[in-house]
């Protein structure tokens, strides 16, 4: 090995064991600014919190893009869905007149909503895409009430991190940080091209999340809770996604 | 045995086309340890993307223009492979296991040591002189003289000249500047006009595209392009001398004895 070579490999050495140093102090920055997510642990850790970390720096604030009415897709595909279960069936049997949400933890006033109550808040529609993980992509017209106004009605304390929710099949559940649980595009969604969410894209109830990736937002949802940990659900990843081996963070 | 009377050249010496000005017999350094760690780094990077990326797209295997598409929508067209969606009208009577977990976590965290390789690559090209020495062609190379004389020899599948083991020619040069400075910022900015979280802080990187559907097509056909580099950069290291050219890009040395001997046998 040559003089030149040695002094590089020395410097390239030395340059290592600074990045590794810089990236102890960037994870403590990182932890204290939630730049971290839940299923960092592994192998994928480094790019997943790489990715979200960066995108949250990024994205804070960012809208989705919207579309022209015009550009709705005709039909919207209802992607294949698991079987409903009994409770779901029975519901649908009573035009949904008894479907609940029900939203507790970090609350001031735990509480649970018809479906005519969350109609009764102040609508909102969006025209924006959902796009699935798999390639496809569709346009739809939601209707619903922004998540965050929920999240006012129930009084959610200061220090929640993470939204919790769940769908009315237990193994289907996930959760999203404060971020996005109070971004103007997040809805509880009920409505789809002016008329009533259909049961295959997630009716009654489906929380869309047009900044994620289709799998974020979950269909049928019956609960939301409020939290400053995701430790304490599930195996503490976050959601449901980790566990079957995709991302937490769907933003990608 | 060459190390004993090795000549030391100056780091990214160049070497004139004409083989008569190579010292005869030396052993020193052919390619920078920043330029062999960043190769394997990104050599590594490219399977691991390839491999998941193949992955992702067996669970959709058709393509689309414009903003969006769909098992509903007419495909610009589709892969004739099966596919680990039941979804999906593929012609085949069965459904692949669903990869796409795993395959989603290693796409993107190559995808990161990848950018940061390269941009530590290309920041140290220019600082270091690598990029004007070894990449850019020269003057000379340029003319069409030159150039044909290059494309000529090449498809007479003639092996190189000993002086091509320190430098590289110029169809080397200009097909590394467009894989380099073309197809790597293309597939990176195709893959992020996919991201929705991203595109909702830059909307420029998507709509100049024509849409997400288009940036996926794009991102698929550019991945096939590197794939065809990858393949024809192992053949033409083949062709070159195997041992001699990975010699020089593992260990950096490069010995004009080995490769001679090297061509001698083939």
């Amino acid at each position: 090995m040559s003089d030149l070579s040695r002094r590089r490999l020395i410097t390239t050495g030395l340059a290592a064991t600074a990045g590794v140093l810089g990236l102890g102090t960037a994870a403590r920055i990182a932890q204290t600014y939630g730049l971290i997510p839940p299923d960092h642990g592994g192998f994928y850790g480094l790019g997943e919190t790489l990715t979200y970390a960066s995108q949250r720096l990024l994205t804070r604030h960012s809208l989705a893009r919207e579309f022209r009415p015009n550009q709705v897709s005709k039909p919207p595909l209802a992607n294949e869905i698991p079987p409903l279960t009994d409770a779901f069936k029975r519901l649908q049997a009573g035009g949904f007149a008894d479907w609940r949400l029900f939203v507790d933890g970090m609350v001031a006033r735990p509480a649970s909503f018809s479906l005519a109550q969350l109609k009764s808040y102040p609508s909102r529609s969006q025209i924006t895409q959902l796009a699935c993980e798999e390639g496809w992509s569709y346009i739809a017209e939601w209707i619903g009430v922004p998540l965050s106004h929920v999240l006012e009605v129930v009084g959610a304390l200061p220090q929640a991190r993470y939204v919790v929710y769940r769908s009315i099949d237990p193994v289907w559940w996930d959760s999203i940080d404060m971020a996005d649980a109070l971004h103007p595009q997040t809805f509880l969604a009920y409505g789809m091209n002016g008329d009533e969410l259909p049961v295959g894209n997630g009716g009654p109830l489906r929380l869309r999340l047009p900044r994620q990736l289709g799998y974020k937002s979950v269909k049928f949802v019956t609960a939301l809770t409020v939290t400053d940990s995701l430790k304490g659900f599930g195996k503490g990843l976050g959601s449901a996604s980790p566990e079957a081996g995709y991302a937490w963070y769907a933003g990608i | 045995m060459a190390r004993l009377e090795s000549v030391r050249m100056p780091l990214g010496a160049s070497v004139t086309s004409s083989a008569g000005s190579v010292r005869a017999t030396t052993g020193t350094s052919r390619h920078s340890a920043l330029v062999r760690i960043t190769h394997w780094i990104t050599t590594l990077c490219f399977l691991a993307l390839l491999v998941s990326g193949i992955e992702i797209v067996i669970s959709h295997p058709r393509f689309y223009w414009g903003e969006t598409g769909s098992v509903l929508t007419t495909p610009l067209f589709q892969l004739p492979i099966p596919s680990s969606r039941a979804l999906v009208p593929t012609g085949y009577g069965y459904v692949l296991p669903d990869q796409n977990g795993w395959s989603r976590y290693l796409h993107f965290q190559a995808a990161w040591v990848v950018v940061l390789t390269g941009l530590l690559y290309a920041i140290s090209s220019l600082l270091t002189g690598h990029l004007q020495k070894n990449l850019l062609p020269g003057k000379a190379d340029l003319s069409w003289r030159a150039f044909s004389f290059a494309i000529a020899k090449h498809l007479r599948f003639e092996r190189p000249s000993v002086a091509e083991a320190w430098s590289y020619n110029v169809l080397q040069r200009l097909t590394y500047l467009f894989v380099i400075f073309v197809l790597f910022p293309l597939v990176i900015w195709t893959g992020l006009a996919m991201s929705p979280a991203f595109v909702s802080a830059v909307p420029v990187t998507v709509t100049s595209l024509g849409g997400q559907q288009s940036a996926r097509t794009i991102h698929f056909f550019v991945s096939l392009a590197l794939l065809f580099f990858l393949l024809l950069h192992v053949v033409m290291v083949c062709l070159a001398g195997f041992r001699s050219r990975m010699r020089a890009m593992i260990t950096g040395h490069a010995s004009l004895e080995h490769a001679r001997t090297e061509r001698e046998r083939t």
